[in-house]
């Protein structure tokens, strides 16, 4: 048996640990254990057996998103949050909830559906955990509406670098007392601290939903149904765009949420702004996910959505690729997905030209999610602003590099 | 009066780098910025810049770092925690004289504004394009940009809308060594940390903002208000409670009791319907349809839970006149009592019945009238509580109570405040609602931004030496409400 399993199972008796299997590789990187906490204190308890040994220690939910920006440069010891997947309060009166990190998202709205209540947090990545998509800070299509993951989230608890456990934020929505760490933590991939707790404010769920899509040939003729949805008063809860081909036709679906009388109504305005769209009550085909196996994810400021959607398509022409464009047009983040055959170098050149067509339009491009052999060859996050800022935050949360090293922008 | 060490120096120094007439030195003139909206903590700042740019703020900020000297940024100064009380040996920098609106971008849903441009002016730019911006503190007349970043301020209707923080889409910042940093602008999710996140509500500890860009939202097809009368407090909160577990989500619940109805009576002649001991003002948004809808069922729970009288606004006007009585309840309880605190706390919506009957035992108990008005849909409770400092022992009875109201919003798992901040003021209950491990981490962030505690030191994070301040204690009505220029929630 290893000497790091033999500290782990002498420092923290609770969880179990076991060496890591070959599947488990991180990237590149082979975890020598795998830890399995059950409790805030558990974690704390590995982390502190991790932080005497000078070990470096890695995050794993339920593992959909392992694969997502870049991959740590070490990763010694693997905390399982599987086992910490109970939905400890749900005060319905209160519209709040909290859970642990492993908690599946899916598992979570089950429950708060009975109570007709919901984290508005779309599954977009199957099979998410709570600490998953806290942690890459991943939302879909209800954002425009609900707000992203960051916005939801009002309170959280961490483990720190140095195993000691810290809260931020609380179990009420309104909270302006101390730091809101709990923002800094979301997207933040595990390099500052491991969330064990997450306390997020609900919605009531929709007695009826209605799905709205339109078809249009080009950039052009979606630019002012678009403009015009944006500017729409009927309280539209997501507003997104689908593109199967670079050179095919652009589809708009509109998602309207409420009571059903009154969303008839609202339909129908919509519907006109959309030039006649079929209706629904599910989803269109692929609504929410992430395509792929590359995904690349682009942010624009809103009005230049339609000019981001002219632009991939002619990369696609101009670097022989042929990605699939999907994503929020209501908040101005999209993604691209690139399929078989991965060509490295066409990728790289296309990202490459599409980060600085982002920068022109306010936003920015960076690699969600690739194979590892693509992924060493590009450069997930591009420039940075304020990287020296984020690196002082890291230097302070967790100065000897111990979690999650090289997970996160510019090597942190 | 000649300013001292390490002032005097620096002073020289930044002759040459900004305007004289914005170098303020006289004692006089000095005096008017000793203190926020919360007059019991005074410190007279040796030295003020009136910032007119980025590169003013830049170049004080620099030679602060570069002498060692504490700053201390001031928007409007209407905050209520004494977060902008100036540090006694260091320099104070007003931005309320940055106040152009940069950029109104309504293609973008967005407004790119200086930081002393004014809350109630963001949404006065944005309205001709059917905008608006909607955190909307009742301070919105004065308040500052700036001032609403650095506490993450909130207003009536967040309940549905959302605080400061959840529309701020990009800063920029001067960091306390003078760097100027660009974090976010108008698209989304800029990569890296959520250093935005962490900056808004951070009450001007880690850097002062010299430009925010922040979202619009569309105005709505429209609002509707209704004002319901109850016998008392508890069937008021049973009809909150049944609106929100039938899914409702209005944009404003707001309850008075008894009391504060008396005070804004007194103070407005808001005419309230007779004989209530609490009301409730609730305000839907949105599509016509569903608002109408959404508006019948409101009433509907009202009624059931016991309203003896539901008024509905038919136009603006009716809509302000239900307003008039809420929004001024603050000031007027200055009717009732030459002397009032005013608590920020926040409990729990399903604790909020229990809160006020714990309130209510402790008003028997002390002979401490307190009138309560709160945001219902939030827990977020505003209680005033009244007192006359002539009489012996009533100031620290009051004080008492008030420390005791914070200690029941965190006995049912709240916060010690929903949108005043924590300041200077609440330190102390800091270090009640946080444990030292808790403090400690968000040490770690401030360390990261100002690793010489040289940007607003002494707020916020309570440090050892800091401890025992008193309570938020007023006389009369604060000056900006007396002017007129501001309502007091
Ligand atoms: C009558 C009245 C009613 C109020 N109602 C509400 C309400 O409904 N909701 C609510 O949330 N608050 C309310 N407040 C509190 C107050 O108005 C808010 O906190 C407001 O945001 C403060 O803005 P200000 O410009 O006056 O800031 P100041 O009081 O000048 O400063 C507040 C804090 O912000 C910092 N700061 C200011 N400008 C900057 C900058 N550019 N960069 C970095 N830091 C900066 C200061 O250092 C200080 O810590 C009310 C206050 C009054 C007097």
């Amino acid at each position: 048996m290893s000497e790091l399993l033999d500290d782990l199972r002498r420092g923290c008796p609770a969880a179990a640990a076991r060496e890591a299997r070959d599947s488990e590789v991180l990237g590149d990187v082979m975890p020598e254990v795998v830890a399995f906490p059950r409790s805030t204190s558990d974690v704390a308890a590995v982390v502190r057996v991790a932080a005497h040994g000078r070990r470096t220690v890695a995050v794993r939910g339920s593992g959909t998103k392992l694969d997502f920006a870049s991959q740590p440069t070490s990763a010694q010891v693997l905390v399982d949050l599987s086992l910490m997947c109970r939905l400890l309060e749900h005060e319905s009166g209160d519209l709040v909830a909290r859970a642990e990190a492993g908690a599946r998202l899916a598992e979570v709205n089950g429950v708060l559906g009975l109570a007709r209540q919901q984290l508005p947090i779309d599954e977009v990545v199957p099979g998410s955990s709570i600490g998953g998509v806290v942690a890459t800070g991943l939302s879909g299509p209800s954002r425009y509406l609900q707000g992203a993951v960051r916005d939801l989230l009002i309170g959280v608890t961490v483990v720190r670098a140095d195993g000691v456990v810290a809260h931020a934020g609380s179990k009420v929505a309104k909270n302006v007392a101390g730091y809101d760490l709990a923002k800094l933590f979301t997207g933040s991939y595990g390099t500052l601290g491991i969330v064990t707790e997450a306390t997020f404010r609900l919605r009531p769920c929709p007695p009826c939903r209605c799905f709205l899509t339109a078809s249009f040939p080009d950039e052009a003729a979606m630019a002012p149904v678009l403009a015009e949805l944006l500017h729409s008063q009927q309280a539209l809860t997501a507003i997104e765009v689908d593109r199967r081909t670079p050179l095919g036709p652009i589809s708009i679906s509109a998602l309207l949420e409420g009571q059903a009388g009154p969303l008839e109504r609202r339909a129908e305005v919509t519907a006109k702004v959309l030039g006649g769209a079929s209706a629904c009550d599910g989803p269109p085909e692929g609504w929410g996910s992430l395509p792929g196996p590359v995904t690349l994810k682009m942010t624009a400021e809103l009005s230049f959505v339609p000019a981001l959607l002219g632009l991939v398509r002619e990369l696609s022409t101009e670097h022989g690729l042929s990605p699939v464009l999907r994503g929020s047009a209501g908040t101005g983040v999209l993604f691209a997905g690139l399929g078989e055959p991965l060509d490295p170098t066409a990728i790289g050149a296309f990202l490459a030209d599409l980060r600085a067509g982002c920068h022109l339009f306010g936003g920015s491009a960076i690699v969600l999610r690739a194979p590892v052999a693509i992924k060493g060859a590009l450069d997930v996050w591009g420039p940075v602003p304020a990287l020296d800022l984020m690196r002082r935050v890291k230097q302070q949360f967790d100065p000897e590099r111990r979690l999650a090293p090289g997970r996160f922008a510019g090597g942190i | 009066m000649t300013p001292q060490e390490p002032i005097a120096p620096l002073l020289a120094r930044l002759r040459s780098r900004v305007g004289s007439d914005q170098l303020v030195t006289d004692p006089i003139e000095l005096a008017t910025y000793e203190c926020d909206g919360l007059a019991q903590y005074r410190v007279v700042p040796p030295l003020a810049v009136l910032a007119r740019s980025r590169e003013d703020v830049r170049a004080v900020v620099a030679e602060c770092a570069a002498a060692g000297v504490p700053f201390v940024a001031r928007g409007a100064g209407t905050g209520l925690s004494g977060g902008s009380v100036p540090a006694a040996a260091g320099v104070l920098v007003v931005l309320a004289t940055m106040r152009d609106v940069l950029e109104l971008d309504a293609a973008n849903q967005r407004a790119v504004l200086q930081p002393g441009v004014t809350n109630l002016d963001v949404t006065r730019a944005a309205a001709p394009h059917g905008y608006y911006y909607a955190p909307d503190p009742s301070s919105q007349q004065v308040c500052s940009i700036g001032g609403n970043v650095a506490e993450n301020s909130g207003g009536a209707h967040c309940f549905k809308h959302g605080f400061t923080t959840n529309h701020v889409t990009g800063l920029e910042v001067v960091t306390p060594d003078g760097e100027v940093v660009e974090i976010g602008g108008k698209a989304a999710d800029p990569p890296g940390y959520d250093l935005l996140g962490a900056l808004v509500g951070s009450e001007g500890t880690l850097g002062i903002v010299t430009k925010a860009t922040v979202r619009l939202v569309r105005a709505p097809e429209v609002v509707q208000t209704i004002l319901a009368a109850f016998g008392d407090i508890e069937t008021a909160g049973a009809a909150v409670s049944q609106i929100i577990a039938a899914g409702l989500v209005p944009a404003a619940i707001e309850m008075m009791d008894a009391l504060a109805i008396t005070a804004a009576e007194l103070a407005v002649g808001c005419n309230y319907p007779e004989g209530a001991g609490a009301v409730l003002i609730v305000e839907l948004d949105g599509p016509i349809a569903e608002v109408a809808e959404g508006l019948a069922e409101v009433e509907r729970h009202c009624s059931e839970s016991g309203a003896f009288e539901i008024r509905r606004a038919l136009d603006d006007s009716e809509r302000a006149r239900i307003w008039v009585g809420r929004k001024s309840a603050f000031a007027a309880v200055g009717r009732l009592s030459p002397d009032y605190i005013v608590q920020d706390g926040v409990v729990p919506r399903t604790a909020l019945g229990e809160v006020l009957g714990d309130i209510t035992t402790l008003s028997a108990e002390t002979g401490i009238r307190v009138a309560n008005v709160f945001h219902a849909g939030d827990g977020n409770l505003h209680p005033l509580v009244l007192f006359d400092a002539k009489v012996d022992g009533q100031l620290e009875r009051a004080e008492e109570v008030s420390a005791r109201i914070l200690d029941l919003c965190l006995a049912h798992g709240g916060s010690i405040t929903g949108e005043h901040g924590v300041g200077i003021d609440k330190l102390d209950a800091m270090s009640k609602m946080f444990s030292d491990d808790d403090v400690e981490t968000m040490l770690d962030l401030r360390r990261a931004f100002d690793p010489e505690g040289l940007c607003n030191p002494g707020k916020l994070l309570p440090a050892p030496r800091l401890c025992g301040e008193s309570p938020g204690r007023r006389k009369g009505a604060h000056p900006l409400v007396e002017s007129g220029l501001a309502e007091l929630f």
